[in-house]
């Protein structure tokens, strides 16, 4: 394919940049040991990430770690939605719909747990499976977790959870179980670890925090830019209503 | 972009005298700088994190060559085609290399300061390509045909009027008689008219905040979400980092990225980060087919081995700018080239040259806001006096400073004769002024007379006082 074809760059270039690196560093490739030491402290930090400081904030009991999760994103101009368990979904998005005056078209992707939802008892939803197109104007995602520090959903792109959903409907609900709440953004990595290995990564992983704004106009804060203008966030399984 | 910066004297009188600049910068001090201070104060590990942030960002640089090697095999092990540029020639050729193969018409980016650098759009519309910037900002100056005032907040010399006979002048498709008074109504407007470009776009082009080497991601950070429209509706997304933006793992990111937003805008995190591993995969339903990354060296390979290394930490958040009392003063376009404010001052004569960028370090009254707030606590006084010290060794400070400062030399170098001329100055400026304690008029110093007074010596020098004081003598 043409496409991934990689065009001739300048002869030599890449060598010509790593050399110029180097000897800035004041590298000496023939000093024996030298870049042994140097390449071994490079992988070691690699394969075995040390972590840095851990804000406070986040070094609180799980249940107070969802409150703060909550009423961050509140703060932060999205909506949050509490739903006891996975049935109550359909309820909560519908309502939320309804009193938001909002169309009650969704456009999801093949997550299997929203798949499993029980969409039927909230006949006035209608489901549009796949990425989301032009006329797309609410959404669903599932997040693989949501980090309490500063209200972050963490969404990884792919079949399930098509990028395009993020950010081109003009609302974007985003469901996530309270138990996949973690305190820093380095507990969720690891959950990024866990679920696609050491080192790799979904296409595109998201991190959200609100809706889509922008200050490039008098320096005054629109909510609504290119993304999306609302997020809501159903958390499964907090029974503790958002702090206002 | 041409650099206009040997015009600083001059596009700083005029921003000055710039009643509409003037009014577009007085809301930073309430804006910006307020909304780092509160952010600051919400976490009090911020000053923690700084010298964390700054340790991280020297570690990567100390090995910069085995990171950019690390990065470049795991962003090829998912599908990236990583290019490497030694110069902004070698990368417009490569992205224009890599337009033209995909067959496009319509480029779309995100906002990019390093595309700035090196003037990539010019380029890519002389080759016939449609170039639409779509961070709200840069969608206003490219349509105004300037360049970024300040590097995050690229429309901050506008005002909201400007913006809307702008998009009244623009937008000639849509109702004559629409109102247009609120920002969230031009917004608005925006969006729509950009979207379209958005789904027509063949190829979208992004900057990187980041690269990571673990995972060979690149990162963009942003609030209004066209980055992300830009990266994943076009069938080619094009990176183009420069090299000194990779850091190791997740880890070391996450603690920079902590610093960033609120350093910024003041926010908690910017609303979205978003990191991007290799083109879509083959079960994916959306995102481009090819992923390239072009990586750009452009000076800093030689800027890592000379005493300027330290500007390579930057993160360009913009706080050296917003707490700069020339920044607020004149705007970034006075500093006539990519780079304004503190950071600008450094870069620049780096980029472009001594000759052309030389005295914009010049343009500082070394108060050291700039050093104070920087997140990655880069030396931005000490690197502008290295810049001082290289223009007058190179002798392209003008001659009048030259005379000026080889006269104090003179005098610093012989402490009697300074005393001795000090005191007779200061006596008789002293006696001149004794009515008004000020002059409105001084020889030689219709610079500073010219907008405000300059206050009368109390008739004695420091020196004397000091002495005086040493001795006991009751003041």
């Amino acid at each position: 394919m043409s496409l991934i074809e990689k065009p001739a760059d300048r002869e030599g270039a890449r060598e010509a940049i790593l050399s110029k690196v180097r000897a800035s560093l004041g590298i000496e490739p023939e000093v024996p040991g030298q870049s042994g030491a140097r390449s071994a402290i490079v992988e070691r930090r690699i394969e075995a990430p040390p972590r840095h400081l851990t804000p406070a904030r986040v070094l609180k009991p799980k249940v107070d770690l969802e409150a703060l999760f909550a009423s961050t994103l509140v703060s932060q101009f999205a909506s949050v939605l509490p739903a006891n368990n996975f049935s109550d979904v359909p309820g909560a998005i519908a309502t939320y719909l309804r009193q938001t005056n909002l169309p009650s078209v969704i456009g999801l992707g093949q997550d299997p747990v929203l798949a499993a939802l029980p969409w039927g008892i909230e006949p006035g939803l209608t489901l549009s499976p796949g990425p989301a197109r032009p006329e797309t104007e609410v959404s669903v995602s599932r997040a693989i977790a949501g980090a309490a520090e500063t209200g972050t959903i963490f969404l990884a792109s792919g079949p399930d959870n098509p990028v395009t959903l993020t950010f081109m409907p003009a609302t974007h609900i985003v469901v996530l179980t309270a138990n996949d709440i973690v305190g820093p953004y380095e507990d969720a990595f690891q959950v990024v670890r866990k679920l696609y290995g050491n080192g790799l990564m979904p296409r595109t992983l998201n991190l959200v925090s609100g809706p889509s704004r922008t200050a490039d106009i008098g320096g005054k804060i629109v909510i609504g830019a290119h993304g999306p203008q609302r997020l809501a966030v159903v958390v499964v399984g907090n029974n503790r209503p958002p702090a206002a | 972009m041409n650099p206009e910066t040997p015009a600083f004297k001059a596009n700083a009188r005029a921003a000055l005298s710039d009643p509409q600049l003037q009014s577009a910068l007085s809301g930073l001090p309430t804006g910006l700088v307020a909304q780092r201070t509160s952010a600051r104060a919400r976490l009090p590990e911020f000053e923690a994190l700084r010298d964390i942030g700054r340790d991280v960002r020297n570690h990567a640089l100390e090995y910069l060559d085995l990171y950019l090697e690390t990065y470049e095999r795991n962003a090829t092990a998912a599908g990236a085609v990583v290019h490497w540029a030694e110069t902004g020639q070698d990368a417009r050729e490569i992205i224009a290399r890599i337009c033209q193969d995909a067959g496009a018409r319509i480029v779309t980016k995100g906002k990019s300061m390093i595309s700035e650098e090196i003037a990539l759009n010019v380029d890519l519309e002389a080759r016939g390509f449609e170039v639409v910037e779509t961070d709200l900002g840069e969608y206003i100056i490219q349509n105004r045909l300037e360049t970024p005032s300040h590097i995050i907040a690229p429309a901050i010399h506008l005002t909201q009027q400007q913006v809307e006979d702008d998009f009244r002048k623009l937008h000639t498709h849509l109702p004559a008689g629409r109102i247009l008074e609120e920002p969230a109504q031009l917004v608005a407007e925006a969006r729509s008219v950009l979207r379209e470009k958005f789904m027509l776009a063949d190829v979208g082009i992004t900057g990187a905040n980041f690269l990571i080497a673990e995972t060979g991601s690149s990162i963009i950070v942003t609030n209004e979400g066209n980055g992300d429209l830009t990266q994943s509706l076009a069938r080619v997304h094009i990176v183009l980092a420069s090299i000194d933006k990779v850091l190791p793992t997740l880890e070391d990111v996450t603690t920079v990225l902590r610093l960033l937003a609120r350093s910024a805008t003041g926010q908690e995190f910017t609303t979205y980060a978003t990191f991007s591993t290799g083109p879509r995969r083959p079960e994916d339903p959306d995102g481009p087919d090819a992923y390239h990354v072009v990586l750009l060296d452009n000076g800093r390979a030689e800027l890592l081995g000379s005493e300027f290394r330290e500007v390579l930490r930057c993160i360009r958040c913009g706080a050296c700018m917003n707490h700069c009392p020339v920044y607020n003063a004149v705007g970034g376009h006075a500093y006539g080239w990519v780079y304004p404010g503190p950071i600008g001052a450094v870069m620049t004569p780096a980029l472009i040259g001594v000759k052309a960028g030389g005295h914009l370090p010049n343009a500082s009254t070394f108060c050291g806001r700039c050093e104070a707030v920087c997140p990655m606590k880069i030396p931005l006084p000490k690197l502008m006096r290295h810049w001082r010290e290289a223009e007058f060794e190179q002798g392209h400070t003008p001659t009048r400073y030259r005379y000026g400062l080889k006269t104090w030399a003179w005098f610093a170098k012989r402490p009697r004769t300074y005393h001795f001329c000090a005191r007779f100055a200061a006596a008789v400026l002293g006696a001149l002024g004794s009515g008004a304690g000020r002059f409105s008029r001084l020889p030689f110093a219709s610079g500073w007379t010219r907008d405000r007074d300059f206050p009368a010596p109390q008739g004695r020098t420091f020196q004397q006082l000091w002495a005086e004081t040493r001795r006991g003598v009751p003041r």
